[in-house]
């Protein structure tokens, strides 16, 4: 048996914190975002990118980029949107969520471009 | 009410149960409440007169005639047995088919109607043993109960977790340990990536634990765990008590805490305190977790007792944002197809008969809430793709041993748990076949995560091949008559 580590997480820590779906795996890199954004595409629901300070990053709302994407099916322009957002705004971490409008809720979120921690 | 019937005469005695209670032409309301009942009858008794008299039993009828019969409109409030099948597979015992009407019981009472139909009926001499195999309630019963009190999408929102499971784990050693101790091993677990932990079932308020002392250090736990990994966390503090006025006092507490969600036990508990405390959830905005201790003794004989899928009904009525359902694949019992069959009759809105998952009715839940299947019980990181599988998004995987029993400790272990998770929603979404593949899925994930690789290496070889003893009927060999 290996020998026992230790846990490495601070509250002094900014790395420390994560972020929901997926911020327990290493980044994604684009071939796996796209695979996510056609996995939405592929369920139905509606892409919506949003954005926050990482140090903002608790509670329900972050900045809205423009208005989901109500009816696209296009992967490449949803993937365009979510460039652009990241662009803008390169300190912030960059969501993608799929609206359920048939459960009212959120079928999934991640976050797909990760701000700098601080 | 009933026809204007002819004056009936009063005329003492014992009649054939077949005689009032067996309609074989009946025509089923919508508003009627129906049960699917497996009768074993004693020798020499025949099919209908034993599902007549399971009806009349658990309905209006007594053992012999009465004259205040003639008072009512028996008509109209009886039970019937209307219909009879075999039971695929085994002689011994057949389905009988009952339809109550809806007057027969008080609106909004899971107590109520369990009281008729699993009351006196099943200690019935003519009948050698007796199954409540499922129930339809009918939309107008389901629209008088209170039900969950958030549901799964309100829970998501206010834990704000999506697209994928939750995590959980129980608190070993489940009697024992100090507060203060406790509250360490919720810390490490949440720290670790967890979502939930929770109290053992067994922990209510012992000497070496009261529960004012553990509630307290149980949320500065959460507490610091929200603060040091931006997630919402939660434990679920076990209010389930000796007196109702005791399950409040602690459920106001854990409130006056802040604590996201509490937990009742609703077998032992009783469905009275369960529906009074799933009010309290709603009012209170607090989430309810629900543990089923006590069910095995009930749904576990193939022949005798009520079927899991109707206490699953049961609890969606009387309310729970969580349940407890088994995890196929873990150390306790659990049928596959039964066991998707009573998930869906947990979650979803509509659930249509069908009888390869052991669902005997439609069943329509309205607007009704659902709720959150818990599979908890012998699992770790090997079972994770067919978790995912088996359950889909909307669950809690609650690995107790398989995170506490981790070589490094409880945050490596809710970590290696955590990573195994997102590691295998991530392929699920990609449309990879986690059954299939999830070793190399979980393989691949742990080259990036010491804490997996360390929980791979311990669990390697453990598995639970026993047979299961309540299979679908005609899924096992055929029994002599």
């Amino acid at each position: 048996m290996s020998e026992v580590q230790d846990y490495r997480s601070k509250l002094s820590e900014p790395a420390s914190r994560r972020f929901g779906t997926f911020s327990y795996l290493p980044a994604m890199s684009a071939a796996q975002i796209r695979r996510q954004v056609e996995y939405i595409v592929a369920r139905g629901w509606n892409a919506a990118i949003e954005h926050t300070e990482p140090e903002h990053a608790g509670g329900a709302y972050w900045y809205m980029w423009k208005l989901p994407m109500f009816g696209e099916r296009s992967v490449e322009r949803i993937l365009a949107e979510a460039e652009a957002c990241h662009k803008a705004h390169p300190a912030n971490h960059v969501r993608l969520v799929g609206y359920d409008n048939a459960r009212q809720t959120q079928g999934t979120a991640m976050v797909i471009f990760r701000g700098k921690a601080v | 009410m009933g026809k204007l019937a002819p004056t009936k005469h009063y005329s003492a005695g014992v009649k054939a149960y077949r005689q009032t209670y067996w309609e074989p032409d009946y025509r089923v309301r919508d508003t009627d409440l129906l049960a699917c009942f497996k009768i074993t009858p004693q020798p020499g008794i025949d099919r209908e007169e034993a599902a007549a008299a399971v009806a009349a039993e658990s309905s209006t009828g007594t053992w012999t005639t009465v004259w205040t019969d003639l008072l009512t409109d028996l008509e109209y409030y009886k039970g019937r047995a209307y219909r009879i099948e075999d039971v695929p597979g085994d002689p011994s015992c057949f389905y009988a088919f009952v339809a109550y009407p809806i007057d027969l019981f008080e609106e909004g009472s899971v107590v109520n109607v369990f009281t008729s139909l699993v009351g006196n009926v099943f200690g019935f001499k003519a009948i050698r043993a007796l199954r409540l195999e499922d129930v339809r309630f009918p939309i107008a019963y389901v629209k008088t109960c209170g039900g969950p009190p958030h549901g799964i999408q309100v829970e998501r929102d206010k834990m704000d977790k999506y697209g994928r499971p939750l995590l959980g784990c129980t608190i070993k050693p489940k009697l024992g340990l100090s507060a203060k101790n406790y509250g360490r091993a919720v810390y490490e677990c949440l720290r670790g990536g967890l979502d939930f932990t929770k109290d053992d079932e067994n922990v209510n308020s012992q000497p070496f634990m009261r529960w004012r002392d553990r509630f307290s250090y149980v949320m500065e736990a959460v507490k610091k765990a929200e603060a040091e990994t931006g997630e919402k966390k939660g434990h679920y503090l076990n209010v389930t008590a000796p007196t109702p006025e005791e399950m409040y006092k602690r459920a106001e507490f854990a409130k006056q805490l802040g604590a996201p969600i509490i937990m009742h036990d609703y077998l032992t508990g009783g469905f009275c305190a369960n529906t009074g405390l799933a009010n309290w959830c709603r009012e209170n905005g607090v989430l309810l977790h629900i543990h089923r201790a006590m069910h095995a003794v009930i749904d576990r004989n193939p022949h005798h007792g009520i079927h899991f899928r109707v206490l699953t009904k049961a609890l969606r009525l009387s309310g729970g944002d969580h349940l407890h359902t088994g995890t196929v694949v873990g150390k306790l019992e659990g049928d596959r197809q039964a066991t998707l069959g009573w998930i869906d009759l947990l979650r979803e809105k509509f659930v249509k008969e069908d009888r390869s998952r052991g669902i005997f009715f439609d069943q329509d839940w309205g607007s009704m809430p659902g709720a959150l299947a818990v599979a908890s019980g012998g699992i770790h990181v090997w079972h994770m793709p067919a978790l995912l599988a088996i359950f889909g998004d909307d669950a809690v995987f609650q690995f107790g041993g398989g995170t506490l029993g981790h070589p490094w400790g409880n945050a490596a272990g809710a970590c290696a748990n955590r990573v195994a998770l997102e590691a295998c929603v991530q392929a699920r979404n990609e449309g990879r076949p986690l059954e299939r593949e999830g070793k190399e899925i979980l393989a691949a994930a742990a080259r990036s995560s010491p804490e997996l690789k360390a929980a791979m290496e311990t669990w390697k070889e453990i598995k639970f091949e026993f047979d299961v003893v309540d299979k679908l009927d005609g899924t096992k060999p055929a029994v002599a008559a």
